[in-house]
């Protein structure tokens, strides 16, 4: 049985990404104890809020040490979503510069609406393109519909860290991977049938 | 830009779900659990689900019961009625919803559309506005479940709504609402052209033609309806199927 560690900094929505992974097939442990955390096979960093709010909270609960020696160092499978993926960026522009956890090099930028349909926030279900085979989204065809609901999104600096993207604003990042670390701005807990095959592949890492 | 979404709303008063006609007249139409379990199997895009009477009685969200629902609705779901609180947000993310509505609270105390944004994100935030129209063709917004005039036009409070902070307007007509006669498109349009994020067009809603209508003239984002799920044989599936078949991007 996978031991997930569903990291509850205080902010967003965990109870939907803990009972998703147990429909996947996990064991889902909503906690911010460094215990349970180091004991875990997987981690998942939820996250919906504002990203100052987000990076503090996780900070000031000593979880950023935690959470880079274990998936940064200790190569255990990361998964970030929404605001977890953002917060894995060097740093943030939503309400004043933050600097984030720095695993990921690039910069998390408000979406900026380009022609007149494209609303801002992103809301509801747009197309994921994969831009290299993953792991990830085995399973899962370039094209499909996921849910999203965000502001912001991820400028990526280096490119072999993007895994796919989304076409709204002109375009932005909507799943990224380095080595074991994975992000996606989707909602898979909220993307029914594909969200959770995406939630199993991370499981079976 | 996203797909256009198709979401069934569902309204919650003393023990069940119930859909009236102008915001009265309610009828009972089944258990809310029962609606989240069939409505999670046929995969719709979204859910709305509003405890109309919370307000009106002076009570906080039902947290316990959102929290039910919320563990067999693995799609987006955004839950109103009885938010007045930052707390009270914070405690329906955590069990669950995914979205917050608020109408009263925002006419009343719109500084709390700006405390929820930022502790939680614009995205998060529904700001829901109840219209009717006047005899002279404009219109008013209402709170407390279409029971008070809200001073305001609905284009105006969207609009502040937007600017504190508010990620999405859930836009009702009273007057159509459980009519199955047609969505406001005027209202619609009024609204949509005011602000730049989504609107939730809602009331009316009697053929999948009445969507597309409100689409496409009322510029709207997403296509809300109730009465023509319950009562009748249409569903959110068709409703797609059909929207798709007049150009519009549709997540099937």
């Amino acid at each position: 049985m996978k031991r997930v560690a569903v990291v509850d900094y205080g902010m967003g929505n965990l109870d939907s990404v803990a009972r998703a992974i147990e429909e996947c097939g996990g064991r889902p442990i909503v906690t911010d104890r460094a215990e349970d955390i180091e004991s875990a096979t997987h981690i998942v960093l939820p996250g919906v809020g504002a990203f100052g709010d987000g990076i503090r909270n996780v900070r000031q609960r000593g979880l950023d040490q935690i959470l880079r020696e274990q998936a940064v160092v200790g190569g255990i499978p990361f998964l970030g979503i929404c605001l977890g993926m953002q917060m894995l960026a060097t740093r943030g522009h939503e309400g004043g510069v933050t600097e984030g956890l720095g695993w990921i090099d690039g910069e998390v930028r408000r979406l900026e609406p380009a022609g007149e349909d494209s609303r801002v926030p992103h809301i509801g279900w747009n197309e994921v393109a994969l831009t290299r085979p993953s792991t990830l989204f085995t399973g899962v065809d370039s094209g499909h519909d996921f849910y999203f609901v965000h502001s912001y999104h991820l400028v990526c600096h280096d490119k072999e860290d993007v895994l796919a993207v989304t076409p709204h604003c002109g375009g932005f990042v909507s799943a990224i991977a380095r080595g074991r670390i994975f992000g996606v701005q989707f909602h898979p807990e909220k993307s029914q049938r594909l969200g959770f095959q995406v939630l199993r592949n991370f499981l079976a890492l | 830009m996203p797909k256009i979404r198709v979401m069934p709303t569902l309204l919650f008063k003393d023990v069940g779900l119930v859909k009236g006609v102008a915001f009265d007249s309610w009828r009972r139409v089944g258990s809310a659990m029962q609606a989240v379990k069939v409505y999670n199997l046929r995969e719709v895009d979204e859910l709305v689900y509003l405890d109309i009477t919370a307000t009106n009685d002076g009570r906080p969200p039902d947290f316990e019961t959102v929290d039910d629902l919320a563990d067999e609705c693995f799609m987006p779901l955004t839950v109103g009625g009885g938010v007045r609180t930052v707390e009270h947000v914070r405690r329906l993310l955590k069990v669950g919803a995914d979205k917050v509505a608020i109408n009263s609270a925002a006419v009343e105390h719109p500084a709390l559309i700006r405390e929820i944004a930022d502790r939680f994100g614009s995205q998060c935030v529904v700001v829901s506005i109840d219209a009717r129209r006047r005899s002279d063709g404009t219109y008013e917004s209402y709170t407390h479940s279409g029971r008070r005039p809200a001073g305001r036009s609905p284009a105006v409070l969207a609009k502040d709504a937007e600017a504190m902070g508010a990620g999405e307007v859930l836009l009702t007509s009273i007057d159509r609402d459980g009519t199955m006669q047609g969505y406001d498109v005027e209202l619609t349009r009024l609204v949509s052209d005011a602000v730049s994020i989504p609107v939730i067009a809602s009331g009316g809603a009697g053929t999948y033609a009445h969507m597309a209508e409100v689409l496409r003239d009322g510029r709207a984002s997403a296509v809300a309806a109730a009465s023509m799920y319950h009562f009748t044989e249409q569903t959110p599936l068709a409703a797609k199927q059909h929207l798709r078949g007049a150009g519009f991007s549709v997540r099937l």
